[in-house]
This record gives C-alpha cells, structure tokens and sequence, in this order.
C-alpha cells in the first residue's frame, strides 16, 4: 500500500510536471518545472532499489544540468505573450519527431524482457558498481573520463582572454580581470 | 525511526496498524521532528550569532528582552515576523515566487534525514548517506534561482546567479575533501563512517593522517561558501545587492529563507562532525557522556566557529573567490585525495 502510494506520487508529479515543462509558454517555468520531472524520476529509480542511481540523477541532473539550463534561459527575456507561432510549419516537424521518438520508445518498452520484482540486496549497490567499474567495464569508464578530461581542457581554451603572448601567467596570481571562469 | 515506529505500534496496540501505515507514521514523525530541530537552529543561533557579533565588536548584542542577556529576543524576534504583512510583488511571478522558499526549505530537510546524532538516533539510515545528504542539498541551488528570477528584481537576480555559481562551484571541493573518508571508512553509510572512528581522538578522520586533516580545513571553508556566509557572502551582499536574492521576500517567506539558511550552517557542522570528528565519540576515555550531547556540542562549537570567522573577515570579490575554488581548493583536494591514498598503502594495514 505505501509502496503503490509512493509510486503513484511520484509517477503523477514526473507526468504532469513533465507536460508542464512540454506546454507551458514560458521557457523559465518550462526549466523549473523541470526539477519536478527530474525529481519525480529519482524517486521512482529509489523505489526500483537503485538507490545511488537516485542520488547521481538528482546530483547530476538537479545540482548540475539543470543549474546550466535555467542560467542560461535566464538570462533571455521573456516576452509577455509567448513568442513563436503555432503555425503548421513548427507542428508538423515537431509532431514528426515526436511520433518517432514515441515510436522508438514503444519498441523499446515492449521489446526488453523487464524484471516483474526489484531485486532486493543486503549489500550497498555502491560496491558492486564500483567493482564492475574498476574490473568489467574498465576500458569505458576509463574512455569516458578520457572525453571528459577533453570536454575540459576544450572549455579553458575557449574561454581564454585572447591577450597578447606577454601575459606569462605567473603561477595564478589573481588577475583582476574580472573574466574568470564561472562553474 | 525503528524505535519511533515501534513506539507508535505500542500505543497503538500490536497488530491494529499495517507495517506500511506505521512506517508512514514514523517517517512524517521523524520528520517532524527535523523542521523542530531546523527551527531550534534558527532560534538558538541567531540570538548566539548577534551575542558574538557584539562581543567582538566591543559591544553587548541584545541584552532587553528576556531577563538575561536577551534570552528571549529569537522569541520576540519570531513573533514578530510571524505578523508581518506578506507582499508579493506585482510584477513577480507568483507561482514560482511563493514555491521558492519551499525548494529551498525541502532541500536542507530532507538533508538532515540521513544525519546520525547518536547510535541509532538517524531518520533514515541509507546506504549511500553522505551521497544522498550531497544531492538534497543540491535543490538549494534551485530554490535560491528561482526565488532570485521569480521576484523580477536585478539584485535578485544577481544575488541568485552568483549563489548558484558559487555553491556549484564549491560543491566540487567539498565532495573532494570527503573521498578520502569514505576511502578509510569503506562505506557511505553515515553510521559506519561515525563508528570507524570510534575509541579516542586519534581515531577521528581529521586527525588519521595529515593529509586528511587538509581535507578536514577544505571541507571545513568550502562549506562556509556552501551557506553562503561572509568571507563568501557574495549572493547577499548588503553594500551591492541590498539583500540579495531574498530582497523582495518578507514575513513568513523570509523567515523560510532565514530558517533554511541557519539550518544549512548547522547540517554543514553536523556533516564535518560526523564525517571527520568522531560524530559522538569524545576524548575523554572511561567517562560517559549522552553520545547525542557529544555529538551537538561539536557541532555546535563548528557553529561557533563559523560565526567567528563571519564577524572577523571581510567578504572576498567574485574573481577571488572563484580563484579560491577552483585554483587552490580543488588542486588541494586532489592532493590530499591522492595523499591519503598512498597513506592508506604505505601504512594502515588492511583486515
């Protein structure tokens, strides 16, 4: 009973947060209603017994793309009526992909063999992630710090002041420049 | 929360409630007694924060109401605020202006479920606790932006974007300066963590290797920015920003900001207790203190320090402390993530 409760609260808050997000005018109610969605899915991953899915979703999603995406709309205006047409040339690629996308799903949902019952275990899911990591899936857990590292090094150079060679950089002493990076 | 359960079950009469209902019970029970103790925080430590501001600005802080020292001012302060007019701004966005403070709120309680106060005193004790207590705390960074954009004022709107900037930015050197812990401990659980570091002070995590007491300092400033206190005060700073993203709120949804950020200074103390200084282990061999009692009073001198250190530096500029996170905290941590680890090979023998 309290599990089916729980479950039907979550699922109700990432459905209708999620069409909120989907239609509402307003693209910063669209983002903050995303936290909800978000939110809403991290508790059905903590149901599913997946807890540390949960946290690194609500960590990751919450605490870091979804911060990235409301700064970023933000800082546009908003119009007091919503900008942008409803005609029929935005509908028909916009219902294109949705159907597409819903098709996938569909195959997706009916094609994987799911498990009827969470799996429940004594001991924390952390260990065994961990050591699948370092031993099973070691060559991509390794590739992907290795695009990361990249991601990185790519977003200092491209936020760099483009100063004349003189400047040597003596070892991070505070430029007053006003320009360092943000997050 | 087995014992709240248990106690719920009794009054009850065995067997008349279903388990399911009875862990309800206790979890609103436990988390009713969270926001008590949220509240409590409020109370106790803005009478302690304006009595130290006093003491170290020569002067007695409040001293009226109440009959000793201003016991009571908290008091009258709260019941104050309780009957003040509530405004919303006619241009704000009204849903998410009212929400705001909520987020924020929800955010830091839901946080203080995985603290453990004494053995078997936690609401909830997770697995993954410290991960957990990281991503509750990370819906602070979105009620702080929405209550900064919806009140429609620049100043909040500042004050928003340079908090979430900062607590994004410190949240990376805070998680660092734990790793470490969690090396030794071997475990995330909250409880497991606090009970490796039982018997003696030498056992404490800050205190196991130098290394990890670096860690233990990093932890300790990157949370001072985590609340957003001065030298890191930048999202409400008076002299530029009035007050920041919470400019626009008063009454009760101010005191929800004002609550949500007294009860985030003392989670980040409990945390550094639990995680590096023994939770409710004390030094003294041989004596018996009320593990709760031990675990406060440390938490509670953290506090003391942090207002300390609020009343006796100035606030850093936005380059600065950008320039302290990310060019010295985080290679720092780092280090003493890797130092620590080479330690633990070179000299701790594993069972």
């Amino acid at each position: 009973m309290s599990g089916d409760l729980a479950f039907y609260g979550f699922a109700a808050l990432t459905v209708l947060s999620a069409f909120y997000v989907v239609f509402s005018r307003n693209i910063v109610h669209a983002g903050f209603s995303l936290l909800f969605t978000l939110f809403g899915v991290a508790g059905l991953y903590a149901m599913l017994a997946a807890d540390f899915l949960a946290a690194t979703q609500v960590i990751v999603y919450i605490g870091g793309v979804l911060v990235l995406i409301l700064f970023t709309v933000m800082m546009t205006r908003i119009p007091r009526r919503g900008a942008g047409g409803r005609g029929l040339d935005r509908f028909v690629p916009a219902g294109v992909f949705a159907l597409l996308l819903f098709a996938l799903l569909y195959k997706v949902i009916t094609g994987t063999p799911w498990a009827e019952k969470a799996p429940v275990s004594a001991d924390p899911t952390t260990a065994r992630l961990g050591a699948s990591f370092l031993t099973d899936f070691v060559f991509p857990f390794e590739f992907v710090s290795l695009i990361l590292l990249a991601a990185m090094i790519g977003a200092a150079i491209l936020i760099r002041d483009r100063r004349p060679a003189a400047d040597d950089g003596a070892g991070g002493a505070a430029a007053p420049t006003g320009e360092e990076e943000r997050s | 929360m087995e014992q709240v359960t248990a106690l719920f079950a009794r009054i009850a009469g065995a067997g008349t409630l279903s388990p399911q209902l009875l862990l309800w019970l206790g979890a609103l029970t436990m988390a009713l007694i969270m926001a008590l103790v949220m509240a409590a925080c409020a109370i106790v430590f803005t009478w302690a924060e304006r009595k130290v501001a006093g003491f170290i600005q020569s002067r007695y802080g409040p001293m009226r109401v109440g009959r000793w020292h201003g016991i009571a001012q908290p008091i009258a302060d709260m019941l104050k605020i309780l009957q003040k007019e509530d405004i919303i701004p006619a241009d704000a966005d009204r849903k998410f202006f009212i929400l705001a403070p909520f987020v924020l709120f929800i955010g830091s309680l839901m946080a203080w479920a995985a603290i453990p106060f004494a053995p078997g005193f936690v609401a909830a004790d997770l697995d993954m606790g410290l991960l957990y207590i990281f991503a509750a705390s990370s819906l602070v960074t979105i009620g702080i932006l929405m209550s900064g954009w919806a009140s429609n004022n620049k100043w909040s709107l500042y004050g928003a974007a340079r908090g979430a900037a900062q607590i994004v930015s410190y949240e990376i050197p805070l998680a660092l300066a734990v790793v470490p812990v969690v090396l030794y401990a071997g475990s995330l659980n909250m409880t497991d963590i606090v009970v490796a570091q039982q018997g003696g002070i030498w056992k404490w995590f800050a205190l196991r290797n130098p290394f990890l007491f670096v860690s233990f300092l990093i932890y300790f400033l990157a949370s001072i920015a985590e609340v957003n206190r001065t030298p890191f005060d930048l999202p409400e700073t008076e002299s530029e920003l009035v007050a920041g993203y919470h400019t626009e709120y008063s009454g009760m949804r101010f005191a929800f900001f004002f609550l949500a950020e007294y009860a985030n200074l003392f989670l980040v103390s409990c945390i550094a207790t639990a995680v590096f200084l023994g939770g409710w282990g004390h030094p003294v061999p041989g004596l018996n203190f009320a593990p709760a009692l031990v675990f406060l009073a440390k938490a509670v001198l953290l506090v003391l320090a942090q207002i300390w250190i609020r009343w006796t530096l100035p606030r850093l500029r936005v380059d600065q402390l950008m320039h302290v996170c990310w060019k010295v905290m985080i290679p720092l941590a780092l280090v003493c993530l890797a130092g620590s680890g080479v330690w633990m090979l070179a000299f701790v023998r594993f069972a």
